[in-house]
């Protein structure tokens, strides 16, 4: 670094070279060679044609598969449902509580994720006050449950990736200069369509950003899933790392990595190309 | 947003701001009641296993939080890995943004897209690709396994929570230090380290608290280790322990105790910079990786801006 102060040193071909190896080499050797080496551990060995476990992680995995890109599809639309409201009211509500409310916003995520969702077990709990309440205002019959189901675990995945889609949209809104919303106050009416035609024009990076910081932890996680769902809302996360930890069956769970990495990959980028042609930067 | 003063506004449109107000607050409520049920429950005595429902009002849990020893252990290893790990991924991380930052060079949009990529796989399968390596090589599962990893997924937020911060910093500061005398070493701590300090601090505040969260990662790599997270996961197997070691409303504690230091290091963190919002370390990083993160890494070198 001394030697990158050095006057002139601006022009030093290597200086760059010098202060990005050891990240950049540490990044090759423990992401991308286990990449490839993941790669080659799905191809199968022996007789079978080298795309076996990928026709195994399809064939007997495709629910699975469907399944948790529903369930991470639901909870980054409801969290936008949730999540934009809230970061509106503390861009250009807040006023001087602003700050006091992003604070509001991230305390609850310095707990432990498991813990968190523990708590939700607890809530969502046969014998706990959410479902008295909800059986008492006859919202829920009976025998019905909370825990176990399928909204259980979309609830679970919405309120575990709140933050990452209420932040970004909120840094979007925030920067927005005041000066054209009242402009576009004055111009449009009803002033609904101030907020069609010029704020959520605007916002829509924050919301775009926020999809994804949502999306791909949802499609890969598996504590949502496996704390407050049953085995029939397993999600992908569980059968890769069942396969890994547990059966080892080491194929098999290397194929299922890659097929999910490669959905999510080639989902991003199709996104990317759909929402993000104007320059977003 | 208010309207300027004078403007009549009609009825419904303020009972539509008071229902948005509502609508947002009942969202911070969501948000806030499972830690409303952490604080409450460990001050429950369960009966039987499970501290699922509530019986009785009680301090068990408060009396000596650290009784229990392998809960202890397990948060002291949290503890030193996201140490060990942070501070190296801090110098590492925030190296690589620095020379993106100053210098325009080939091979920047390789490291862009190299610094965004572990932050679009998801956990599983950093995880696991990274355990298919260790197996491969023969590498035992461990201490070391877990620092590993935790320096890998690191490095790419520090290095874009830094970066962010320090884009569009003015470097001629440097060489003026330098016209008026300062050797390289004064340069280096007197002008350079002062202005990147903050966004180092948030960086690594933001580490720190990832690695102390992590779990799926560190599932797969830690062998027989067991961290916080991983032993809180176990009790939920093992809820049958003896009720004097319960496990939860101990863990509940142990997550208040946690989660304290972490959240004020991080406000103070936000103290020191000044500007709003957008420097709280999650803030901060969540800024950087995203409007148009996807495009940038594909079609443009960031450089020098």
């Amino acid at each position: 670094m001394a030697g990158a102060a050095q006057g002139g040193a601006r022009q030093s071909r290597l200086a760059p070279y010098l202060l990005v190896a050891p990240g950049v080499l540490w990044l090759i050797v423990f992401y991308v060679i286990p990449t490839l080496t993941l790669a080659k551990t799905s191809l199968a060995v022996g007789d079978a044609p080298w795309w076996e476990s990928y026709r195994q992680a399809l064939t007997g995995y495709g629910d699975h598969f469907l399944r948790s890109a529903e369930y991470a599809l639901a909870a980054t639309v409801i969290a936008v449902l949730l999540g934009y409201p809230l970061a509106y009211v503390m861009a250009f509500r807040a006023g001087k509580y602003k700050n006091l409310l992003l604070g509001l916003v991230i305390l609850p995520f310095f707990t432990t994720f498991l813990v968190r969702t523990f708590a939700w077990k607890t809530i969502l709990n046969d014998n706990g006050f959410a479902i008295n309440f909800l059986q008492s205002v006859h919202l829920l019959s009976e025998g019905g449950r909370l825990l176990n189901t399928t909204l259980a675990v979309v609830g679970g995945l919405t309120y575990n990736f709140l933050p990452f889609m209420i932040l970004p949209i909120y840094v979007s809104l925030e920067k927005i200069d005041p000066r054209l919303v009242e402009a576009a106050q004055d111009l449009y009416n009803p002033p609904s369509s101030a907020f069609r035609k010029v704020i959520l024009p605007l916002s829509l990076p924050g919301v775009f950003a926020g999809s994804l910081l949502t999306f791909i932890p949802a499609l890969g996680d598996f504590i949502n899933a496996e704390l407050l769902g049953s085995p029939n809302q397993q999600m992908i996360g569980t059968v890769i790392q069942n396969q890994f930890l547990d059966v080892r069956d080491y194929p098999l769970a290397a194929a299922l990595s890659f097929v999910l990495m490669v959905v999510i990959t080639g989902g991003v980028l199709l996104y990317a190309r759909v929402l993000g042609t104007e320059d977003l930067a | 947003m208010t309207p300027r003063t004078g403007a009549v506004i009609p009825w419904y449109r303020r009972v539509g701001s008071r229902l948005l107000d509502i609508y947002a607050a009942m969202v911070l409520l969501y948000l806030f009641l499972p830690i409303f049920v952490i604080i409450l429950y460990s001050f429950n005595r369960p009966e039987g296993k499970f501290n699922f429902v509530w019986k009785a009002f009680s301090l068990d849990a408060w009396r000596d939080p650290f009784k229990y020893q392998p809960l202890f252990d397990a948060l002291k290893l949290s503890l030193k890995v996201a140490a060990l790990s942070t501070s190296v991924a801090t110098v590492f991380g925030a190296l690589i943004a620095l020379a993106l930052c100053r210098y325009t060079f080939r091979g920047s949009n390789f490291i862009n897209l190299l610094l965004v990529l572990p932050l679009t796989t998801p956990e599983v399968v950093l995880g696991s690709s990274l355990l298919s390596l260790f197996l491969n090589v023969g590498a035992r599962t461990g201490f070391w396994t877990i620092v590993i990893a935790h320096i890998m997924f690191s490095v790419s937020y520090v290095a874009l929570t830094v970066r962010a911060r320090i884009r569009g910093f003015d470097w001629t500061l440097e060489e003026a230090a330098m016209d008026l005398g300062a050797n390289p070493l004064r340069v280096v701590t007197k002008v350079t380290l002062p202005l990147i300090a903050p966004g180092i601090a948030a960086a690594a505040m933001l580490s720190f608290a990832l690695s102390l969260d992590d779990f799926i990662i560190t599932l797969f790599n830690a062998g027989s280790r067991v961290t916080y997270p991983l032993y809180v996961y176990g009790a939920r197997r093992a809820a049958f322990l003896p009720r004097s070691t319960c496990s939860r409303p101990q863990s509940s504690r142990a997550a208040c105790c946690c989660s304290a230091p972490s959240f004020c290091g991080s406000s103070a963190a936000c103290a020191r910079c000044r500007e709003t919002g957008r420097n709280s370390p999650i803030a901060g990083s969540v800024g950087c990786v995203c409007p148009g993160t996807v495009r940038r890494f594909l079609n443009r070198s960031s450089g020098r801006s």
